[in-house]
């Protein structure tokens, strides 16, 4: 391969799976499977009495804390969260026991007859109960697992040369993943060696666990991957938790053992996006420069921590979107609820953070009779300029290219006055977002804690096998490393090898997420791939092994969170045109178009297929996917109640992609399954605006609350 | 759970009279309702009456001399669509029901059985004033659909009949006006529907039917409200309105729940009423 | 409790001895390992478990087996070897249609349907005729233009 990167090929796991022949974790029947069903609380906060078991019969087991021969307790950031509950429950649905057997009908039956005796604790319902003294905290003895603080200049200072003051609070809601294909894992205990086959997203983080959990060193334990139905953060930290369950259960039956979960189950109990409340205020100047921004950040953590105060950093970077502020103070907290515990999905904490800051930008050009596309660029950052924690944009920020291309291919600039002085019947808005994406772990995690390894074997039939822990989970990640790899070595693409990585095979390249992988994993591919180029004509097998090096020039402080974030920012514009019934205010989606830069798309295709997926998930949490909890519960427990967009809730999308080499990338490449998630919502929101002359304050935009709001102007 | 499938609706009224069954046809929300875990059978408490393939349900037909739609009511959704004598307001409604693969399975009968308060085909079969067939080996009545339903899962259907047809009065009117808000645009269930037929003659209403899906436990319709509409002006309906809400007050009552507010179901239905009313000429 | 259930499978007489209550997505994944139909909502919602039934579009996990007593039952498992799924194959991967993969089985099912009854949908024709098969990945805009390219290159087949 020798032609530009970025022209398409077809996926290399296309047949497989338009066939129906890929195998699911739900697809594998290996020989004497048990099933597992989970026995879950039913109570948001409560002591656990006593557990009442029905004799069991032959062949049928119970599995519970008793049985985990190392620490009960799931590897992730802090060793907060059970793998079984053992003398308390902190959120309803969390994992008490599995009941193990062949027959699943006898499963269900010895399940109705366990009784659980609890004694209730008044639970943390919601942010504004932690914040009432009459609790007891669940963690430690702290309201918040993680209460951080960022400072850029001086906010005293900011703030005394504005004129205009700003003051607003947003809301969002949950969002589920909603992976087409639910949560799945087997465990398979044979030769004194524990296995885990599942829908993973990061293979050697359940592996980690699995190591926590029996308290044995890495040769006895094993994690394959199995072929991913959908992740999107969803199965990040998740499958450590269900992995180490199924794990003991084989280990303690001798059989394999398969746990699947039904839809509702997977609603119900598995991480989300997490609710947030942030409050922003701003000062403006009389040349209408923003002089100060202050934030107060919330995510709604629930029970454990997971990865919620990553989740929280990211929100928190973000806070001043593509923004120029010279004085920040950021407030960041991860609150602790006796709620279902959220985690990472797609946009890890971004998209409320830029959900927010446009929005107030939208606002305060309203209220300041500003034209809101102008005012955002007059505060535009630029190359050179410091970011949010002090780091330096070291790219040029081809945010004015983007923004022209997408006002040429939507004609925003002409429909968003238009709109706004029609007085037509059905409502029609424009909106348009900027936003940016930090590709990659924060600050110095990938030096400090990830130490990515890959290694390319050539073989001696002159085949070369990509040997790293990534998984494909549908964004072609099979498709573009063996492009990199094959353009590096001047190889057809059917000359390279990669499987679904086996954590005893191949080396830990890290997690696939953070919109890291092809950025990160892939430069490392292209470095190997160009010291394997000479050796590909000596005989017999040639390995050569790649590790990561940190950027020289890279700072960063995580104690304070100073310096460079990021490596790199990738960075997209979007605009949306809707309609709104003015009887019903259903929100129509008329139009949708984007432009991104990031750095250079390794399949064009692919990219478009990350751009209009990405956009509509975006799309999504902006207006349809309403998720509530209620006493402790969530309310929509079924794809019928939650809502995700249908062929029909969509239209035709298009795009433009402005190259914008990056050296650290593999071919110039950046970050980007993340960023095109993170602009529909606040695009969705200005256009909403635009056609109601309401500000929007609350995601998901549901025709409840734009009634509420058009008429009372505001929401209860 | 025993299981029959009668070849006649003879013999599937005789299966009904002798013991409690659950007449089981297009089965897309029993199905649902009682399922259980993934790979066990759905739970069902007595036995299971498969009716789906009756060839007497499966029939469309007009009677001329009495001028009646008579469908069976083991007619899928797809096939009423496909029909070309079906009314046109509840060829709407079932156009945004569901998904295509439950309009294949989906049964006519099935939807007013499963009484939901949200269930789609029967706000425009109110307007229409249709009646439902309910046989047993004995006899065979028919009951307007308004009188059928009884609440939330619960209607007039003994345990020893069948709902065998819907009858459907043909009859002409000028107006009509469906509108579904649902949780999305396809694939969705209601948080509102609206029914509207009407016969206007020199700008005088000579007939309107007015009926509102899922904002009350049945269907709303008002036979006092529509009677006070009929015979009035056109151009007089704007200023009847405050008047007319008034009547329907005591009828919505919707509830807060997963997918919508009472208070935005409420509000809607009056919405979608004055547009109803505004459009008449 | 256990019937005797007759029907035709992927163009081949099968018979087999069950509770005629199962889900006929339950009986075509254990019964016959045909894993192609997938189950990503129990409900009818998702339409990832989508086969045919007499050439019509329905949902396997809403079809109680006994119901299906002398039908024609397709799984993409007997439709992968005709002339159409190879047209419909190379449109989906020129495309770029096929993400995760979870929901294609079901999605190629639904456009087979679809394209039986109308051979040249219009885009919203296509979005209707798909809207009962939720897809997480793409946005649905390339597994729509997939479906036009195939109805284009398949002039004839439909």
């Amino acid at each position: 391969m020798s032609a530009d990167i970025n022209i398409p090929v077809q996926k290399v796991d296309h047949r497989e799976k338009v066939t129906g022949e890929a195998a699911y974790v739900a697809d594998i029947k290996l020989p004497g499977m048990l099933y597992a069903k989970t026995l879950r609380s039913e109570k948001a906060r409560a002591w656990i009495k006593a557990i009442h078991r029905p004799e069991l019969p032959e062949g049928y087991f119970i599995v519970d804390h008793s049985d985990i021969p190392g620490q009960n307790r799931v590897k992730i950031v802090i060793n907060d969260q059970p793998f079984f509950a053992e003398d308390r429950v902190n959120y309803i649905g969390e994992p008490i026991l599995l009941v193990v057997g062949p027959e699943k009908q006898i499963l269900l039956e010895i399940m109705a007859q366990i009784r659980v005796d609890y004694q209730d604790i008044p639970p943390i319902l919601t942010m504004e109960d932690a914040e009432t003294p009459d609790f007891q905290p669940i963690f430690e003895d702290k309201k918040y697992f993680a209460d951080y603080q960022i400072t850029k200049g001086n906010q005293e200072a900011g703030f005394a040369q504005g004129k205009f003051i700003f003051e607003e609070e947003f809301t969002t809601g949950y969002q589920e993943q909603l992976y087409l294909e639910p949560q799945g894992v087997i465990g398979v205990y044979e030769n004194n060696q524990i296995t885990v086959y599942g829908s993973i997203q990061c293979p050697y983080y359940v592996r980690d666990a699995l190591m926590q959990a029996f308290g044995w060193g890495s040769e006895r334990v094993k994690v394959v991957q199995t072929t991913l139905g959908g992740a999107f953060g969803g199965k990040e930290d998740y499958p450590s938790l269900i992995g180490g369950q199924v794990a003991v259960a084989a280990y303690k039956t001798g059989k394999p053992v398969q746990l699947i979960f039904d839809r509702s189950e997977d609603l119900e109990v598995t991480t989300k996006r997490h609710p947030a409340v942030i409050r922003l205020r701003s000062a403006v100047d009389e040349n209408f420069k923003i002089t100060a921004l202050q934030a107060d950040i919330r995510y709604n953590a629930g029970a454990y921590c997971g990865l919620s105060n990553v989740v929280l950093q990211r929100g928190m970077f973000n806070i001043a979107g593509v923004y120029q502020i010279p004085n920040i103070e950021v407030r960041g907290r991860t609150v602790a609820t006796n709620t279902v515990p959220n985690g990472a999905f797609r946009g890890f904490g971004a998209p409320q953070a830029i959900f927010a800051i446009e929005m107030l930008m939208q606002i305060m050009a309203q209220k300041l009779d500003l034209d809101p596309l102008e005012f955002k660029m007059k505060h535009l950052v630029q190359k050179g300029e410091l970011t949010i924690t002090s780091g330096t944009f070291r790219q040029e920020v081809k945010l004015p290219e983007l923004i022209a291309a997408v006002d040429q291919i939507s004609d925003y600039r002409r429909k968003t006055n238009e709109f706004r002085s029609s007085k037509e019947k059905a409502l029609k808005g424009i909106g348009m977002s900027l936003f940016l994406h930090g590709c990659g772990f924060t600050g110095s995690g990938e030096r400090d804690f990830i130490k990515s390894q890959v290694k390319l074997r050539k073989l001696p039939d002159g085949k070369v096998e990509i040997l790293a822990a990534n998984t494909d989970m549908g964004q072609g990640l099979k498709t573009t490393l063996r492009k990199i790899v094959a353009n590096s070595l001047d190889l057809p693409i059917e000359s390279i090898i990669y499987q679904n990585p086996d954590t005893t095979l191949v080396p830990n390249s890290g997690p696939t997420v953070a919109s890291r992988t092809v950025m990160i994993v892939g430069k490392l591919l292209e470095e190997a791939a160009l010291k394997l180029k000479p050796r590909l004509n000596e005989p017999g097998e040639v390995e050569v092994v790649e590790n990561y090096r940190h950027p020289l020039d890279m700072q960063w402080d995580d104690a304070t969170f100073r310096g460079d974030a990021y490596p790199a920012f990738s960075w997209g514009v979007n605009a949306v045109e809707v309609e709104v019934d003015p009887r019903t205010y259903e929100v129509q989606i008329k139009g949708i178009w984007s432009a991104f830069d990031v750095g250079k798309a390794i399949d064009d295709r692919i990219m478009r297929g990350q751009i209009e997926g990405g956009i509509l998930q975006g799309l999504g949490f902006g207006c349809l996917e309403k998720m509530e909890c209620r006493q402790g519960k969530i309310q929509q427990r079924s794809v019928t109640d939650y809502i995700i967009p249908t062929a029909m809730d969509s239209v035709k999308m298009e795009h433009r992609l402005i190259d914008n080499l990056y050296a650290d990338g593999p071919f110039g490449a950046k970050g980007a399954g993340e960023l095109t998630l993170i602009g529909g919502a606040p695009a969705l929101a200005a256009a909403v605006s635009n056609a109601l002359g309401v500000p929007i304050h609350r995601l998901p935009i549901t025709p409840e609350y734009l009634m509420e709001v058009v008429k009372n102007g505001k929401a209860d | 759970m025993v299981t029959i499938t009668p070849k006649t609706l003879d013999e599937a009224l005789e299966f009904r009279s002798k013991e409690r069954m659950i007449p089981f046809a297009g089965g897309t929300d029993l199905m649902v309702r009682r399922r259980s875990w993934s790979g066990t059978s759905p739970h069902f408490e007595y036995p299971v009456l498969f009716i789906g393939k009756l060839p007497e349900l499966k029939k469309i037909a007009v009677a001329a001399e009495d001028n009646i739609l008579a469908i069976g009511a083991g007619v899928s959704l797809t096939e009423l669509l496909e029909h070309p004598e079906v009314p046109e307001i509840l060829k709407q409604a079932i156009r945004v029901m569901a998904s295509p693969a439950i309009r294949n399975l989906a049964t006519l009968g099935g939807n007013i059985c499963n009484s939901s308060p949200a269930a789609d085909t029967l706000p425009p079969l109110t307007v229409l004033s249709a009646t439902l067939v309910l046989q047993n080996t004995a006899s065979r009545r028919e009951v307007p659909v308004v009188e059928f339903i009884k609440g939330p899962g619960h209607n007039d259907l003994k345990t020893d009949e069948l709902l065998t047809a819907i009858h459907i009065p043909v009859v002409k009117n000028n107006f009509y006006f469906y509108k579904k808000v649902g949780t999305r645009k396809a694939d969705a269930l209601s948080k509102v529907s609206f029914a509207g037929l009407a016969q206007t003659s020199d700008e005088i209403i000579t007939e309107i039917k007015i009926a509102i899906g899922a904002v009350a436990p049945r269907v709303v319709s008002s036979v006092e409200a529509e009677a006070f509409l009929k015979g009035k002006p056109i151009s007089d309906l704007p200023k009847l309105l405050p008047e007319l809400k008034q009547m329907y007050e005591e009828y919505i009552r919707p509830i807060d729940d997963q997918r919508s507010s009472a208070a935005y179901r409420k509000e809607v239905s009056f919405r979608l009423m004055e547009h109803f009313i505004t459009q008449l000429k | 409790m256990g019937k005797r259930i007759e029907f035709t499978l992927n163009h081949q007489k099968v018979s087999l001895e069950t509770d005629p209550l199962r889900r006929l997505l339950d009986v075509l994944r254990e019964d016959f390992e045909l894993t192609g139909p997938k189950e990503g909502c129990g409900e009818g919602e998702c339409g990832a478990c989508s086969v045919l039934l007499n050439g019509r579009l329905v949902n396997s996990c809403l079809i109680a087996v006994g119901t299906i007593e002398g039908q024609e039952i397709t799984t993409i498992e007997g439709y992968r070897d005709s002339e159409r799924f190879k047209v419909l194959d190379q449109a989906f991967a020129d495309a770029g249609a096929v993400q995760c993969g979870f929901c294609i089985p079901g999605m190629i099912m639904a456009a087979e349907a679809l394209l039986r009854k109308n051979s040249k949908p219009s885009e919203m024709e296509i979005r209707e005729g798909i809207s009962g098969n939720l897809c997480r990945c793409t946005g649905y805009g390339m597994i729509v233009e997939a479906i036009q390219l195939a109805a284009e290159r398949g002039a004839g087949l439909w």
